[in-house]
């Protein structure tokens, strides 16, 4: 299938490797990857933050470079969450009809990777390897705005080699919430700091998610306490082969 | 409305959080709650058909409050009571401060109410001498100690039995000897209020649901305390906000199934009070029914933040929500704390005066999963955040920031910039290979998180690097 990439500005800025494990993953499996250089924000953050206009013209952005695609993957639940739940109301906003409409139009096309892998094309082994003790945290996101169910599991139990735990209390919320981790600094690390006992309960090495920036809050938490557990994204486990490590 | 703006939630969050065992108590308590919660619903094949029953119910009684309203009025008339409009707190006090002293009696004993929180009667009753009881035990205690409920169906869930057995000795028990058993404290409150029940002559509630086509008013609760308020003394007035509104007893079915499992986690709550109007002879002889506006008609004329109206006061979103179960309700600073508190608050006060509450929230959107009537709560959020940046100055750091970002993603050229900017600038903040200190705003996140740095390549200069390889 013919796969344009929705990087998203964060994986793309902060986490270029999660980019690169998705584009290898999906040509792996066939797929013919492109993406458009054009691609910037999608906008979460300023809508997220009261800022509901100035997301407008992003949205616009967004339909400009990916309406031609025939199907759009994102490496991030929270940013297709973002363009599948949020978008309609922020074209409204903009009172622009062929707006709203093109977003419409758009919005079946986009997809989370994991949605996309074991939803869209029926695919749960990717062929990975990956021998490290491994937790998944599933993200609110990916949870409760896109309901990817255990989509990411599926894909980690046919990973050969894992030893994959239960993360305790998993559905709970990290505490990130954008720039809540930062208005509410002290409620975020409060929650953060239960995820975190949830994560060394496993013994785990790594923790797993389908969104860095959740991970790049409880990874910075982890960092910050020296616990000696890395984090790693959905696509990094699935990009490990027997022949090329991550 | 002319009121004081709440103190801001992060710093009360603050101090709630450093309180260890506030955090013991409410972690086990909303944890116990949010299980039987989850279990109970779990029984319930067709709870998702009732959640939508539920709402699509509250939703028409929204759309056509004006005339269930009259229907109400008419119908409690018809039945021997007493209708009373009170446009906001001051006009509803006055009401029930006259029918208290026309009754010529100096104290009043209370039904666990919300809205007579929300209108702060038992202060306005106070300060022209008459008492008001709590009865509902958590109420009580929360009265004794001089405190302010924390939780909408559990007030004193920030308190465990040692600390309510040193305030009973304190208070209502003093020189009885009394252990931390649930029973003996139990006893003790019992022991109390029955002497209350005996002899008060007007009882005060709220109410859960007023039923437009019967003119019959219910009261949900466990203790069977309010009970005894309902039906001893010859007075029974009644405070009601005017969205508690249901047009039939066939809709008060559906309410009657989802309330129950969603608030205490039970399949029904051992007492369930209903009355319609007087009846000579038994019960009250006198009923009246106070109608409190008190900001609702202002919360119907919005679109998005209308639905907030349809809350049936579960408090399932306060036991599920990552914050609530950590901070405790305090720290919102009103008598509706949690996730529906967060929106509701906004909106009865007016967003200024609560400017902080919308952003009290990870937008995690357990709320919205839980909630028996399916309010929306993250999009009612994100509808009063945007209020609150409207209101707030075009030019604080952060919408001047804000504005700068919104130009820089609107242009890829811009955008690239900034990420070569990012790049160089962290050199300056940057310690041992990560960021562990950043100025301002940002150092909320340094206060907890290290930040790793943003690495040499972006992605798109990583794609670029490849197409020209594959080109060559």
């Amino acid at each position: 299938m013919q796969v344009t990439l929705f990087i998203t500005c964060f994986n793309d800025t902060l986490f270029p490797n999660v980019g690169i494990a998705t584009t290898q993953v999906l040509e792996r499996l066939g797929h013919t990857v492109d993406f458009p250089e054009a691609q910037t924000c999608c906008g979460q953050m300023h809508y997220n933050s009261g800022y509901q206009r100035d997301t407008i013209p992003l949205v616009r952005h967004f339909v400009e470079v990916f309406s031609a695609a025939e199907v759009i993957v994102a490496p991030s639940a929270s940013c297709v969450g973002m363009v599948r739940e949020l978008y309609p109301a922020a074209a409204a906003l903009s009172g622009d009809k062929g707006l709203v409409q093109a977003v419409e139009q758009l919005i079946p096309r986009v997809y989370e990777l994991s949605e996309f892998l074991v939803k869209r094309t029926g695919t749960v082994d990717v062929g990975a390897y990956y021998p490290h003790r491994v937790t998944y945290h599933p993200t609110c996101h990916s949870l409760r705005v896109l309901h990817v169910g255990d989509a990411p599991l599926q894909l980690l139990r046919a990973v050969k080699g894992i030893d994959l735990v239960e993360l305790p209390n998993d559905r709970e919320c990290c505490g990130f919430g954008g720039t809540f981790s930062i208005k509410n600094a002290d409620t975020s690390l409060a929650m953060l700091s239960d995820k975190i006992r949830g994560v060394l309960d496993t013994r785990a090495e790594v923790l797993c998610s389908a969104d860095t920036s959740c991970l790049l809050h409880i990874g910075g938490g982890l960092h910050r306490q020296r616990a000696g557990v890395t984090t790693k994204h959905l696509a990094e486990i699935l990009v490990s082969t027997e022949s090329e490590a991550m | 409305m002319a009121t004081k703006a709440l103190p801001m939630f992060p710093q009360a969050a603050r101090v709630a959080l450093a309180n260890s065992q506030l955090r013991r108590n409410l972690g086990n308590a909303t944890t116990t709650i949010r299980n039987k919660r989850a279990s109970v619903v779990g029984e319930l094949p067709d709870w998702e058909a009732l959640r939508s029953s539920g709402s699509a119910i509250k939703a028409r009684v929204m759309r056509h409050l004006d005339d269930y309203l009259l229907q109400l009025e008419t119908s409690v008339q018809a039945a021997g009571g007493q209708v009373h409009w009170a446009r906001d707190a001051a006009e509803a006090n006055r009401i029930i401060t006259q029918i208290v002293q026309a009754s010529g009696a100096d104290r009043v004993v209370k039904v666990k109410s919300l809205t007579t929180d929300e209108i702060h009667m038992n202060d306005a009753l106070a300060s022209v001498g008459i008492r008001a009881i709590e009865t509902d035990l958590a109420e009580l205690i929360i009265q004794l100690a001089g405190e302010t409920s924390s939780h909408i169906l559990v007030p004193a869930i920030h308190k465990n039995r040692s600390e309510i057995r040193d305030l009973f000795r304190r208070t209502i028990a003093r020189g009885q000897d009394l252990t931390d058993e649930p029973k003996q404290l139990a006893a003790a409150a019992r022991r109390y209020l029955r002497e209350q029940f005996l002899s008060a002559r007007v009882a005060v509630s709220g109410a859960n649901f007023a039923i437009a086509e019967t003119g019959t008013v219910c009261v949900v609760e466990s203790e069977g305390n309010g009970r005894m308020c309902l039906t001893l003394p010859r007075t029974l007035i009644t405070v009601i906000g005017i969205e508690k509104i249901l047009p039939t007893f066939q809709d008060f079915s559906v309410f009657l199934q989802l309330l129950p499992r969603s608030s205490t986690g039970e399949r029904m709550n051992p007492y369930t009070s209903l009355w319609t109007g007087v009846t000579p002879g038994d019960g009250p002889q006198t009923f009246h029914l106070v109608l409190l506006d008190n900001g609702r008609t202002n919360v119907l004329t919005d679109e998005v933040g209308r639905q907030t109206l349809h809350c049936i006061r579960c408090s399932a979103c306060l036991n599920i929500c990552p914050v609530y179960s950590r901070t405790g309700g305090h720290a919102y600073g009103s008598v509706y704390p949690g996730p529906i508190g967060a929106i509701l608050t906004p909106q009865l006060l007016g967003v200024k005066q609560a400017k902080s509450l919308p952003f009290a929230s990870s937008l995690c959107g357990a709320c919205y999963e839980v909630c028996p009537v399916k309010i929306n709560i993250p999009e009612v959020l994100l509808h009063l955040r945007g209020e609150v940046t409207q209101v707030a100055s075009p030019l604080s750091v952060e919408a001047v920031a804000m504005r700068q970002l919104g130009r820089i993603f609107a242009s890829p050229t811009r955008y690239e910039q900034a990420q070569r900017l990012a790049r160089r600038g962290q050199r300056l903040f940057m310690h041992k290979g990560v960021i562990d200190h950043l100025p301002g705003m940002l150092a909320g996140w340094t206060a907890g998180r290290d930040l790793a740095p943003v690495p040499r390549q972006s992605f798109r200069e990583w794609w670029r690097e490849r197409q020209k390889g594959e080109k060559t």
